[in-house]
């Protein structure tokens, strides 16, 4: 069964694993959670409205999963997310009659621009300034929030322009845009970190910063870039968030997306101490994500506890990922444990 | 005089770990009294017999005593609650704390629940007294000097129930003042009685301070001599495990002779440093790198050498002096320019500078011609292929693929690969700090003849290496390097064992 | 003694944030009437005493070089805690107090010992102790619950006169017991130094036998009863419970806790400078106010960008030590051979 033995070596098997044993989970209590039927020219069902919900979480694992790879991390995506759907809420401006402020590609380009720099401002504190990546994206965090009501006026901005809503509710091909939004970032970013050396650089970089350095890589330009993609796929996460519900509130956007996104990107196989990174891995695992959610709403259970699912599905990975509890419980069982 | 017994023995200690014998059945004595040096190269096991003695590794066979009672510490704090204690080079103190503090953080006096400030000023004033440092104790402990840093780590040790203290290479940050006013302090308590182990590399401070000498090799002993007993080309014999009568006339290859003679005529410069230099790190040298040359770097452990290649592949910044490729001054501010200017450098600390444990050999190899290349133009899997596979043959690195990931491999391949990387960058200047360590005899004789190949193309290398038989078989010339000094130039007949070592014990 | 007053340079960073306080009073006196009154002063005490405890409690977090991400979701739960008990099981004041403080020393200390025994970062764990304290608000119940207890409503409205009708809450008193306990730790026990010393270099912490391990344990314990407190406190502020309370004070204690000197890298800070940075933070949103135009989230980048350029100097202070370390020499040390 040599073939069973590669396929479960593939780093991409046991998210998948996961995601099918959660849907199925929810096969028992949900009978027809598998069913996609076409309803007004598109798919309908439980599976697409997990992957529609997941696209801005896959968004947002797409950049944070580049980040972690060098060892860093970013706890601003949900604020860039708020400032993003703010800025181009407001660029679009509230008319009822659904007759936008400024032209709609104008506004989205401004607000993704505007998610860039705020990217860059972070790869600047930690690639030139030197600060811990924690501590450099929790300012934007704190400030980016603020940013983003100060955009808004403290309002909830609610947009009427229809064309608009095409991003995060429109289908084409049954299909909901927004995945293929998703897809061409994933396929936009597969190619120029695996075509291209940057892949490799941002490994290299994560694994053995000074050998990086030693090696001739610019150490300090790829960081201060992931950041900034990073940034981006905020952004563009934004832009998707405030189309889904044709509005913008500074306050709530993207409040909490940090968490959910990180732990995509760990369950998707990239450790958060840097290194290898699985793309892929990254977007099954938003789509776990989601679907955990999803499970958990399916039994009633307001949002917030989904959160504390979450936060403990968070501990319960990073405990799995500690050395020390492996050989805490392999202790118990009288093993060893290899780091 | 009567000799005083020894306070602490070691007998027949042997510690073994995966694939190496650290130590193999070492003896060691210290005396009170007295300043007894542990000397000995790379891979000697002096750390390992320390470690042991400290209590954070426990030997695998043999007995310590002290004070003639067996003892078997489990941790640095047992052998501290035993009076065995230890100052090490980065001094292990917390520099954002005042020094009273440092000297009495976990045990501060206490009056009425709350620290007693005053009286911990007054004791650690005191304290320093003894040692005649007279600083002021409530200041942060960094805005001292390190000097005065490894003081306070004395102090803090120092007390009643003190019976040995171990100085480990306490003065490699110390500028020469430093060091006599630390010396003044060791001189202090061996009077009064303590048993002091120092651990150096400096041999002028080894004759300067100890009283004994302990000289280990390979994990083994070789011997444990008095001071004013053991001339100093005996001890640089001892350490490099050769008899001093064993030294023959060794000539240097005939091809480097050859190379030599011919870099003699038209010399093509391809690297020059003048006066280059880095405060703490190495003094201003001067340095001439041909084409088609080898220049070796011979010195003891912690001469220098690295420090200096460092300098040159732009890893460290010079404080003072120039460096010229080719005739043009260049400004070698980082490794990747370096790079650019086509230097190659292949570090001695292969783990932490050099090997990426997650990637493969193949990623591993052509990450560095990938650099220089850039971003976009990515080199295809093919050519990577091709480029790895040609390259582990000819340097030989036994792995069943190039896809496997590096930290398979034993530390031996690891360097090769580390080679394999920088060679196929095709530089002009390539600098080889300790390329055989850790390498099989038949592979460090491939690896030495690759480098004279090299050379022969027209490669200017600069060699170093802790093994004087290498470096004269490779280099045309030879530069030594003594307590982080360039102190001569060697070349033709002069580039013998015997001719080093004497460079060594004798300059200075 | 010598000639001019030498200003230890540890207390520098303290200075300049109470400098800083200074010039914001100033300024605000000087362009809004009516700003400078002492009443004023006291009610940034008062609108602020649940962030000087919250801040107590984090300053020792990060003097370790950790964080904590959950205060703001434990306070909501003790003020959920609080008012349950209260209101909906008739609890005695007496009771409910210690209870709710145990529940945040307990949490804290779960957090602290994953924390500390499986190595595991720090802004992780509390990340997740956010979000679980937050969904465990929702459990207890959705809507607001209003305190109508006569005993915590008597509390609530107490004032406390010094000098002249100028009056302080209780929750200020309360919060200036934790400012003394918090600067008594810091200053006069081993815990408290051994606080320091980890935050200087942990591994020479180790070395030098101090008991790591279980100070920090006690580190997380501690800010979570802090937390705890700080809800009870704002529980006499609102005089309700509601889940949604706390939301971003985590990052307002980061804040306050940095502005008032405290590195983030760990081993410098201190209690008063965590105080005069919460008076900052008040002072900001006073200032607001008064000047009337600006939306009220302006407080948050203001924020934002002082703590930025706070670690920015950190920054920078720390490349210039690491760049002319050698250069810093020594008192005179006694030639005398002895």
């Amino acid at each position: 069964m040599a073939w069973l033995k590669s396929l479960t070596q593939r780093r991409i098997f046991w998210p998948l694993v996961a995601l099918a044993v959660l849907m199925c989970f929810n096969l028992f209590f949900t009978p027809h959670f598998f069913r996609v039927e076409v309803k007004e020219g598109h798919l309908y069902g439980n599976v697409i409205d997990i992957i529609k919900n997941a696209a801005p979480f896959m968004l947002l694992a797409l950049g944070l999963t580049l980040v972690i790879a060098t060892k860093g991390i970013d706890i601003s995506v949900g604020s860039i997310v708020a400032i993003s759907a703010g800025v181009s809420a407001m660029l679009l401006g509230g008319d009822l009659g659904g007759v936008p402020k400024n032209p709609i590609a104008f506004a989205m380009i401004i607000a993704v621009l505007v998610s860039v720099l705020a990217g860059m401002w972070n790869g600047m504190l930690v690639s030139r300034i030197g600060m811990q990546p924690i501590i450099a994206t929790l300012i934007l965090s704190v400030a980016g929030r603020g940013i983003a009501m100060v955009a808004t006026n403290a309002m909830i901005v609610w947009l009427y322009i229809k064309p608009f809503a095409i991003w995060g509710q429109g289908y084409i091909f049954g299909l909901p845009v927004s995945i293929f939004v998703v897809a061409g970032m994933f396929i936009l970013t597969a190619l120029a970190t695996r075509r291209t050396a940057l892949g490799l650089f941002i490994e290299a970089v994560g694994i053995n910063p000074t050998a990086a350095r030693f090696a001739g890589i610019n150490a300090k330009n790829i960081l201060f870039w992931v950041y900034a993609f990073s940034g981006l796929c905020a952004g563009i996460s934004g832009l998707i968030v405030c189309s889904t519900v044709m509005s913008a509130d500074g306050n709530n956007a993207g409040l909490g997306y940090e968490l959910s996104a990180i732990l995509a990107v760990v369950l998707g196989g990239t450790s958060l101490n840097g290194g290898k990174f699985y793309l892929m891995g990254s977007m099954v695992g938003a789509l776990i994500v989601q679907t955990l959610t999803t499970t958990i709403y399916a039994f009633n259970v307001p949002p917030e506890i989904a959160k504390v699912v979450i936060a403990l599905v968070v501990l319960i990975v990073s405990l799995l990922q500690s050395f020390n509890f492996r050989s805490m419980v392999a202790g118990l069982f009288g093993k060893k444990v290899v780091a | 005089m009567a000799e005083r017994a020894a306070i602490v023995e070691m007998k027949k200690i042997s510690k073994n770990f995966p694939g190496v014998r650290a130590l193999s059945g070492v003896d060691f004595r210290l005396f009170p009294g007295e300043v007894h040096a542990l000397m000995g190269q790379n891979g000697a096991g002096k750390s390992t017999l320390v470690k042991v003695l400290t209590g954070v590794y426990r030997q695998d066979t043999g007995e310590m005593l002290l004070e003639g009672k067996p003892i078997r510490p489990e941790s640095p704090l047992a052998a501290q609650r035993l009076g065995i204690n230890t100052v090490y080079q980065e001094v292990n103190l917390c520099l954002n704390l005042s020094v009273a503090e440092n000297i009495f953080i976990g045990r501060e006096p206490m009056k009425l629940g709350r620290i007693d400030w005053k009286t911990m000023q007054r004791r650690a004033t005191e304290i320093l007294g003894r040692l005649n440092i007279d600083i002021n104790v409530s200041r942060t402990l960094s805005t001292y000097s390190i000097a005065v840093q490894q003081m306070v780590a004395i102090a803090r040790v120092l007390d009643s129930s003190s019976k040995v203290l171990i100085l480990d290479e306490p003065t490699s940050s110390l500028d020469e003042g430093e060091v006599v006013q630390l010396f003044k302090v060791i001189r202090k308590l061996r009077d009064e009685g303590m048993a002091i182990l120092f651990i150096t590399h400096f041999l002028d401070q080894t004759y300067d301070i100890s009283d004994r000498i302990t000289i280990l090799k390979n994990g083994e002993f070789v011997g444990e001599y008095k001071a004013k007993d053991l001339p100093k080309l005996d001890l640089i014999a001892k350490m490099l495990g050769k008899e001093l009568s064993e030294f023959s006339y060794t000539p240097g290859s005939k091809e480097a002779k050859k190379a030599s003679a011919e870099s003699k005529k038209g010399a093509n410069l391809v690297l020059q440093a003048k006066h280059l230099g880095r405060h703490g790190s190495i003094a201003p040298f001067d340095l001439e790198l041909n084409e088609g040359e080898v220049l070796g770097l011979a010195g003891l452990l912690g001469s220098g050498r690295t420090e200096t290649a460092r300098l040159l592949f732009g890893i460290d910044g010079a404080d003072q002096g120039e460096t010229f490729i080719k005739g043009k001054r260049t400004n070698l501010n980082s490794p990747r320019a370096a790079l650019m200017h086509g230097i190659g450098f292949c570090s001695e600390d292969r783990k932490n500078e050099g090997i990426f444990a997650e990637l493969s050999i193949r990623e591993n190899i052509i990450l560095a011609l990938q650099a220089r290349m850039g971003i976009a133009k990515y080199l295809s899997k093919k050519q990577q292929q091709e480029l790895a596979d040609k390259l582990i043959r000819s340097i030989g690195i036994k792995t069943p693929s190039a896809n496997v990931e590096a930290k398979q491999l034993s530390g031996g391949n690891q360097q090769k690969v580390l080679l394999a990387r920088w060679l196929a960058t095709e530089p002009s200047i390539l600098i080889l700090d300790e390329p055989t360590r850790g390498i099989d005899v038949g592979a460090k004789v491939e690896i030495m003849e690759l480098v004279l190949n090299l050379s022969r193309e027209g490669l200017g290398v600069i060699f170093i290496s802790s093994e004087f038989e290498e470096v004269i078989r490779c280099s045309s010339r030879i530069a030594v390097l003594k307590d982080k000094e360039k102190i001569a130039e060697l070349s033709g007949e002069a580039m013998t064992e015997s001719g080093i070592m004497h460079t060594i014990a004798g300059g200075k | 003694m010598k000639s001019l007053i030498k200003i230890d340079p540890r207390n520098l960073p303290v200075l300049v944030t109470l400098g800083l306080l200074v010039v914001m009073w100033i300024v605000g006196s000087v362009s809004f009437i009516g700003f400078f009154s002492l009443q004023n002063f006291f009610n940034l005490f008062i609108d602020n005493a649940y962030l000087i405890i919250l801040g107590v409690g984090m300053t020792f977090v990060i003097i370790t070089g950790g964080i904590d991400l959950s205060v703001g979701s434990m306070l909501a739960f003790s003020t959920m805690l609080t008012s349950s008990l209260l209101e909906k099981s008739g609890w005695n004041p007496w009771a409910v107090v210690p209870v709710v403080l145990a529940s945040g020393l307990a949490v804290g200390l779960f957090m602290g010992y994953i924390i500390q025994t499986f190595e595991l970062p720090p802004f992780i764990i509390t990340l997740a102790g956010l979000y679980l304290m937050r969904g465990l608000c929702y459990v207890i119940s959705i809507d607001t619950i209003g305190i109508s207890n006569q005993a915590w409503q008597d509390a609530a409205h107490a004032q406390f006169n010094i000098i002249g009708n100028n009056f302080v809450s209780l929750g200020v008193l309360i919060a200036l017991a934790v400012v003394v306990v918090g600067i008594f730790i810091s200053r006069s026990t081993k815990v408290g130094r051994t606080v320091y010393a980890i935050g200087g270099n942990e591994q020479s912490a180790i070395l030098m036998g101090l008991p790591v391990a279980r100070t920090k344990i006690m580190l997380y314990g501690f800010s979570g009863f802090c937390a705890a407190l700080a809800g009870i406190v704002f529980t006499l502020y609102t005089l309700s419970g509601y889940a949604l309370n706390g939301q971003n004070m985590e990052m307002d204690t980061i804040s306050t806790v940095v502005i008032g000197g405290t590195l983030l890298t760990g081993g410098v800070g201190s209690v008063l400078g965590t105080i005069f940075g919460g008076l900052v933070y008040g002072t900001i949103q006073v200032l607001i106010v008064f000047q009337g135009t600006l939306n009220g989230w302006w407080t948050r980048i203001a924020i934002g960008f002082l703590v930025f350029l706070f670690c920015f100097m950190q920054r920078l202070f720390e490349a210039r030590k690491t760049k002319g370390k050698k250069e810093i020499k020594a008192a005179t040390v006694a030639a005398e051979a002895g």
